[in-house]
């Protein structure tokens, strides 16, 4: 007699992350998109026969798609794809940076207040309260005004009004995850608090973190945009896709595509960033699947 | 319910306390701190700084200073203007009226249009209507304001003719038609990203209730569909709404700040550019405080208004 052998496969966690995340076209979209923006603003440059800060007086608001320049020329002649190019190193580097500062200093301070809970907590919950007060256009265009605008400055300033929401995020999870097993475990094994913290707690809330660090990518884009756009963020000679819409609005009439493209890529990379984050809520956390 | 106010009022008064640390922390991180007005002048000596400094109170204990700050501003003393003198409190109060209009309208567009999409998505959960709006929503809420305005304006006002491209009226008109007709285009932009979020956390709020067993009661009971919707569903849907309403407060400033700017709409936001590019900064710091504190107030009332809609909050 045969025994018939009967498996059922069950698929490990990430396997099945992997599955919801690919029934998300969106987000696999968004993927894709963010790939290729980051791959031709790094590389794209070097296959251009223009540099993005090169002033030809000779060619000044040459539409797109007449002679060598593919988007045309703006106001002092330079090349729009070399500087849409060079804009998104700026503009994507300063996403991504601003974002792992946020995600850092967000994770620490929601850790503390989810794990020391009582006054620390409270403190330091309500200090992300009082700057959530701020609309971060205003706190950040006031800072901006205070310092001296540059990469730099920019990025911190974009950092420092962006980690609220994942402190609180931060701060839900560890202060839940605290009473579980594992961590009264590791309390009983003598580990140090620190450790109970960054090696047993965040790890455990890795999920929601990375959810909300792509949706601050995404934020973060949009913040720089506007910042540069107003004139107080990346500055000129360097091009940043906010920056490059200046002055789109004094050529409006006569050059519309100086606004059109830098536009088109700020929506492309932000709206990819929400979609993957969206894809990746509904892959990572399963519990969020029921709306 | 009185206690749950008291609570809620107390819990903002220190909130206050902490905002306006932050905002005094900001003063001084300036250059030169409140005194870079006098800095910046080449006659000044630093026998002269330090006398202004002595005169204004600058050399006391940081605490004291800001004990001495946070009361003058809360008795509505909060500085002068480095530009023209004014008052900052009615500097900002003359701007105030404008922001108001366009904060209102879009407001008002957002939540018919939203509540609309929300509604319907919701009802027809994963149809075409719903695919489009969920993936548009997401779409608006990602497009930059500022651009979005660009756009707006060369389509409507350079290519069309239809819409003038910024203004709040036309100097000598001013007539109602013509305030209508410059409100149009801020206040569609404005309400572009307020729509997309009330339409979102509408469907979902929608979603909940229409999945609850005394909708399915009231099915039961043969009552007519469209009066469940509006006497049962509706009703329990909007509930939760007065909690995004005041949620998307902050969101809202920050947009009319930058329609404004696009628009060259006389509001507050303009006001608040204008005054940085001036490094105007009592009007700066006014401006930072009085939309920290309409945040706050904002959040505060919504908290409120939650708890009279629904008892089982101030129970709970």
């Amino acid at each position: 007699m045969s025994t018939a052998v009967l498996s059922i496969a069950h698929p490990t966690p990430g396997q099945a992350a992997w599955r919801r995340f690919r029934r998300h076209r969106l987000a696999l979209a968004g993927a894709v998109i963010i790939l290729v923006l980051v791959v031709g603003s790094t590389f794209g440059p070097y296959l251009l026969p223009f540099d993005d800060t090169y002033i030809d007086v000779m060619k000044r608001f040459a539409p797109p798609l007449s002679g060598a320049h593919l988007l045309g020329t703006d106001e002092l002649g330079r090349d729009v794809l070399a500087r849409l190019m060079m804009g998104g190193r700026i503009s994507l580097a300063i996403g991504i940076v601003a974002m792992v500062i946020a995600m850092a200093v967000g994770i620490v301070v929601g850790a503390f207040a989810g794990f020391y809970g009582g006054v620390v907590g409270a403190v330091l919950m309500r200090l992300v309260d009082a700057v959530l007060c701020f609309p971060s256009i205003f706190l950040l265009l006031a800072l901006a005004a205070l310092t001296e605008p540059g990469l730099v400055t920019t990025t911190v300033l974009i950092a420092a009004t962006a980690w609220m929401g994942v402190a609180r995020v931060v701060e839900a999870q560890v202060r839940s995850l605290r009473e579980r097993d594992f961590a009264i475990a590791a309390i009983a094994f003598g580990s140090s608090n620190l450790r109970i913290m960054f090696r047993e707690l965040v790890p455990n809330a890795m999920a929601p973190i990375v959810v909300a660090a792509t949706l601050n990518v995404a934020k973060a884009i949009l913040l720089e945009s506007y910042v540069s756009y107003l004139g107080y963020g990346i500055q000129p000679p360097a091009a940043s896709w906010g920056n490059m819409l200046n002055n789109a609005q004094i050529y409006l009439t006569s050059a519309p595509w100086l606004a059109i493209a830098p536009g088109v890529a700020i929506t492309l990379a932000v709206t990819s960033f929400n979609f993957l984050g969206d894809g990746l809520r509904d892959a990572l956390d399963p519990r969020m699947n029921i709306p | 319910m009185a206690r749950y106010v008291a609570n809620r009022v107390a819990q903002a008064i220190m909130l206050l306390v902490v905002v306006s640390a932050i905002g005094f922390a900001i003063l001084h991180l300036a250059p030169g701190g409140p005194l870079s007005q006098y800095a910046a002048s080449a006659q000044m000596t630093q026998e002269d700084l330090d006398r202004v400094s002595r005169q204004l109170g600058l050399d006391r204990p940081l605490p004291i200073q800001y004990l001495d700050w946070f009361g003058r501003m809360l008795r509505g003393d909060w500085g002068h203007s480095y530009r023209d003198g004014g008052d900052v409190l009615s500097v900002i109060g003359s701007h105030l009226g404008a922001t108001f209009e366009l904060m209102a309208t879009a407001t008002i567009i957002a939540v018919l249009l939203g509540s609309w999409i929300g509604v319907l998505g919701a009802l027809r959960r994963y149809s075409l209507f719903d695919t489009l709006a969920t993936v548009g929503a997401m779409i608006a809420l990602s497009i930059p304001t500022f651009w979005f305005g660009l756009v707006a304006i060369y389509v409507f006002s350079v290519k069309l003719d239809w819409l003038p491209s910024g203004n709040q009226e036309t100097i000598g008109d001013g007539s109602l038609l013509d305030l209508l007709h410059h409100l149009i285009a801020p206040a569609l932009v404005l309400a572009l990203v307020e729509t997309a979020m009330w339409g979102r956390f509408m469907r979902s709020s929608m979603l909940e209730v229409i999945n609850q067993d005394y909708i399915r009661t009231a099915r039961a009971k043969g009552i007519p569909e469209w009066r469940i919707l509006t006497r049962h569903a509706l009703r329990n849907a909007l509930l939760p709404m007065i909690t995004v309403a005041g949620l998307q407060f902050p969101t809202l400033l920050g947009g009319a700040l930058v329609t404004e700017t696009v628009f060259t709409w006389p509001g507050m936001g303009r006001l608040f550019l204008d005054s940085i590019g001036y490094r105007d900064y009592p009007v700066v710091m006014g401006i930072l405080m009085f939309s920290a504190t309409m945040v706050l107030l904002g959040s505060l009332l919504a908290d409120i208004l939650y708890a009279v809609a629904d008892p089982r909050i101030r129970v709970g």
